[in-house]
């Protein structure tokens, strides 16, 4: 049965804007994105979103649902109290175009600077054996869908303009981690580039990112915290420092 | 104001599977690429394909070639296909596997270390390389991150990593351009501001995907609208066997916000079975002649086969996804279905809870967050939902050039003739590799023998003029009631069971609410104005249902991705039939055209008994061409 929702949509461009309150009617198991179309398609016809599979797989629809980074394909309406009002508005850093659609060039400008996998030259392809053991702990990073909500979410840029020239954000280092862990790469120094290039030093593991990612990737445990360690054994430790010097090693 | 130009040796339409595969191979040729697409770079519906990608590797039974590979592929489309493409695409899938795997791909391994291959319905052996059930994001992650290198590369030799590869993301074309019969560039709009944009180039690869926002129930994402069809249509390209298109048996039916989000065919080939509301595992009932010999007609058969493959028959419930889907939709017309109108899929109850997170991960995680059903304990709720359309860009299977427009090209799920009247599932995703490879590949050469061509200011105007239009009208129709009608009719009349009346009734309202889209009036302003996009979109979401009712009223018989209820068999005079769509500027018109012959080294590969339900005694007396 369809009952009336209270929705309350920020709606504007770069130059103003503010939130706009709708009547909208909502049914059974209907999620965030659907009540969204409802509007375009009945009240505000320009409505700006983005959005493509419906299905959590994309990463398209992200939006900030009552304040929180979330995609809305994936947002139950019924998770709210039926009385509560929906607010939804665009990821907050990320400079804006439109009504729900920000500018996210940002993730794809820093995806160019994170150095490519290298595969080994005398592996000819077919030949690489890998054993699924292995191969599960860059997979895990590779079910990242790139809806940059740990991205908007992170401190470190959500308020902080002025980092994000010198700090990838965790869609990258989940990327880095992935190529590092990879049983076939062959950059050396991922890890320390990570930290010297792409400010892995700058997160102060406060597992915001993890919260949000709507895949379940366990950002900051799996990915960043090992990292982070084992930049500090490399950079700090003696022994590693001289033997470094003696035999160039794959891994940092 | 000046209009934006851009001059490239190659454009990529679509940044799906099969356009990034162009794309790179024309840019390791040397030239310059754009790739446009409507969305963000990397949400291409590609990364919805979840079972996996067929390819011979031979990694699990190695009984496994590409002459298997192609049988399954010519039965799998009832011998609609066109054998070439087949031929090429069972030949070459393996390498455009192993050839990811050099670019970074991870996928799923067997115990020897090899890359895994799964079960899937209508191969005859495990053959879909896979990683989980999230295959599909993991070609575009490793083509996207392939571009990046690429994009490295360039910018260590020319100090601009956009020096010959650049993408245009949430752009539309509205229109390729010709000069003096020949491809000259593209015109069309950024979404993010409405602004114009032209590109020039001598050659174009369309590889826009499918067709389902056409229909009302689909698996397809929004930007399935045909615009490839349509483009290549207005630019004098044929389309082929536009009433071939497929149903795949497992939507979501429930809730109805999520109708027909796919339920990957891994499910049924992890060991999913299939009932009805009395518990009825109902497939056996509805196994065909032709299939008679692969397939179980007993429970026990059925389960014994997941562990023992060479002694036993497959399930039934592992037939081709056309007849999977006709089982389910009879079974709910018949009362048996669920209280959502579908059918249970159960898993629960043959694999334990921990297997069935870690092979069907994305499955659990959908349906515990969209539906609330943990399918480790419960069945799901299935119905057929609108997924593929195997009709498309009619080409040359060697070099993916559209037939009768010199410069165009057209790879991936909106080229035709690959998968005949019903595609195999997991064989998309090696088509689009294997297509798209030779899409670029022939481009480039294409462009290195051509000349410049500039397009003209009255074309330019023209296309223009087209965009402008549903602005300067004032109170003309919505684009969103009349994408919703069309989709209305398409469902009701000429959805997956069809009637001569029903698809006569379909053509005419197609017509009518075609002839009041020319009056789609666009509220607000230009910039990211879904209402404004969607008047484009519905505009070729218009040719291409005209194309499939007229194509689907001519084939009077039931093959695949095609069901009448008035002539329900198959009929072999059929078979030697293709149906080629064209557009005079004011309507579709379709014609029959022949069947290129099987030449004869194919032809043998197949027991001429297999090919008596196919084909006519004087096809089976020439025993193909030589």
């Amino acid at each position: 049965m369809a009952r009336k929702l209270n929705l309350r949509i920020w709606r504007g461009d770069a130059t103003d804007g503010g939130l706009k309150d709708v009547q909208v009617d909502v049914n059974e198991g209907e999620v965030v994105l659907d009540v969204i179309h409802r509007v375009q398609a009945t009240q505000m016809g320009d409505l700006a979103v983005r959005w493509n599979c419906k299905a959590g797989k994309c990463g398209s629809c992200s939006m900030e649902i009552n304040g929180k980074p979330r995609l809305a394909c994936m947002t139950q309406v019924s998770s709210f109290a039926e009385e509560e009002t929906i607010t939804v508005t665009p990821l907050r850093a990320f400079p804006i175009i439109k009504d729900l659609v920000t500018d996210v060039s940002f993730s794809y400008k820093k995806a160019m600077q994170i150095p490519a996998y290298e595969h080994p030259k005398e592996l000819a392809p077919g030949d690489a054996r890998m054993e699924q053991i292995d191969v599960e702990r860059s997979q895990e990073f590779r079910k990242c869908i790139e809806c940059f909500l740990c991205q908007d979410v992170c401190h470190v840029v959500r308020d902080h303009e002025e980092n994000k020239k010198s700090f990838a954000g965790p869609r990258f280092f989940i990327r880095i981690a992935e190529l590092d862990m990879h049983p076939l790469d062959m950059l050396k120094n991922r890890k320390r580039t990570a930290q010297e290039e792409h400010g892995l030093g700058m997160c102060n593991i406060t597992k915001c990112c993890t919260e949000v990612c709507p895949e379940h990737i366990r950002i900051t445990d799996n990915a960043i915290i090992p990292m982070k360690e084992r930049v500090v054994d490399i950079k700090y430790d003696p022994a590693r420092m001289f033997s470094g010097l003696l035999r160039r090693e794959k891994r940092d | 104001m000046t209009l934006e130009k851009h001059k490239y040796d190659v454009l990529v339409i679509g940044a799906g599977g099969a356009g990034l595969r162009a794309a790179v191979e024309a840019r390791e040729a040397g030239l310059s690429v754009a790739i446009i697409c409507k969305s963000l770079f990397g949400k291409a519906h590609t990364v919805m394909a979840e079972g996996g990608a067929a390819a011979s590797m031979g990694n699990v039974n190695d009984n496994d070639n590409w002459m298997v590979h192609f049988r399954d592929t010519m039965r799998g489309g009832k011998f609609l296909n066109h054998y070439r493409m087949a031929e090429l695409h069972a030949k070459e899938a393996p390498d455009r596997i192993w050839e990811l795997e050099t670019w970074g791909a991870l996928f799923d391994r067997t115990k020897e270390g090899k890359i895994s291959q799964r079960n899937f319905g209508g191969h005859e052996y495990p053959r879909l390389a896979h990683v989980g059930d999230r295959t599909g994001l993991e070609l575009i992650r490793t083509m996207q991150q392939k571009i990046v290198a690429l994009q490295q590369a360039d910018g260590r030799e020319f100090g601009d990593m956009e020096a010959r590869i650049k993408v245009f993301a949430e752009c539309t074309i509205t229109e390729i351009l010709k000069e003096n019969g020949k491809i000259a560039g593209a015109y069309g709009y950024w979404r993010e501001t409405g602004s114009e944009v032209l590109f020039e180039a001598p050659a174009v690869v369309i590889a826009t995907g499918g067709v389902g926002k056409t229909f009302k129930i689909t698996s397809n994402s929004w930007e399935g609208t045909g615009d490839g069809h349509a483009l290549a249509l207005k630019a004098g390209a044929n389309l082929v066997d536009m009433e071939f298109l497929q149903f795949h048996p497992t939507g979501m039916v429930w809730p109805p916000s999520v109708r027909g989000i796919l339920v990957t065919e891994s499910v049924r080939g992890e060991g999913g079975i299939l009932t009805n509301n009395l518990g009825e595992r109902f497939m056996f009932k509805y196994i065909p002649d032709v299939f008679k010999k692969q397939y179980a007609d007993n429970e026990a058969e059925a389960d014994r086969w997941y562990e023992d493959q060479d002694n036993n028959r497959r399930p039934p419930e592992l037939l081709p996804r056309d007849e999977v889907a006709r089982a389910i939709n009879t079974e709910v017309k018949a009362g048996r279905g669920t209280e959502h109108g579908g059918v249970f899929l159960d898993v629960s109850k043959r694999i334990p809870a921990e297997v069935i997170k870690k092979r069907l991960p994305s499955m659990w995680h959908q349906f515990y967050e969209l539906a609330g059903v943990d399918i480790t304990k419960e069945a799901m709720e299935v119905g057929p939902t609108c997924h593929y359309v195997m009709g498309g860009v009619e080409v040359e299977p060697d070099t993916a050039a559209a037939v009768g427009v010199p410069g165009l090209y057209a790879a991936g799920e909106v080229a035709g003739g690959m998968h005949g009247s019903n595609r195999l599932g997991g064989n998309s995703l090696t088509d689009l590799l294997v297509f798209g490879r030779r899409a670029g590949a022939a481009a480039a050469e294409y462009v290195k023998k051509s000349s410049a061509t500039q397009v003209s200011d009255s074309t330019i105007k023209a296309a223009a003029d087209r965009i402008e239009a549903p602005f300067s009208r004032a109170g003309g129709e919505n684009s969103y009631s009349l994408h919703a009608e069309l989709q209305e009719v398409t469902h009701n009349l000429v959805g997956i069971i069809r009637t001569r009346d029903e698809i006569v009734d379909a053509i005419a309202k197609i017509a009518d609410i075609r002839a009041r889209s020319k009056n789609v009036a666009v509220a607000g302003g230009r910039k990211f104005n879904p209402g404004f996009h969607l008047a484009f979109d519905l505009d070729n979401m218009l040719l291409v249902a005209e194309s499939t009712a007229k194509s689907a009223l001519l084939r009077e018989e039931s093959r695949g991705g095609h069901t009448r209820e008035d002539f329900p068999g198959m009929n072999s005079i059929w078979r030697q039939v293709n149906h080629i769509s064209s557009f005079d500027g004011n309507h579709v018109s379709v014609k029959a055209q022949p069947l290129p012959v099987i030449p004869k080294e194919l032809f043998d590969l197949f027991d001429v008994h297999e090919l008596e339900k196919y084909m006519t005694p004087a096809e089976i007396a020439k025993g193909g061409s030589n």
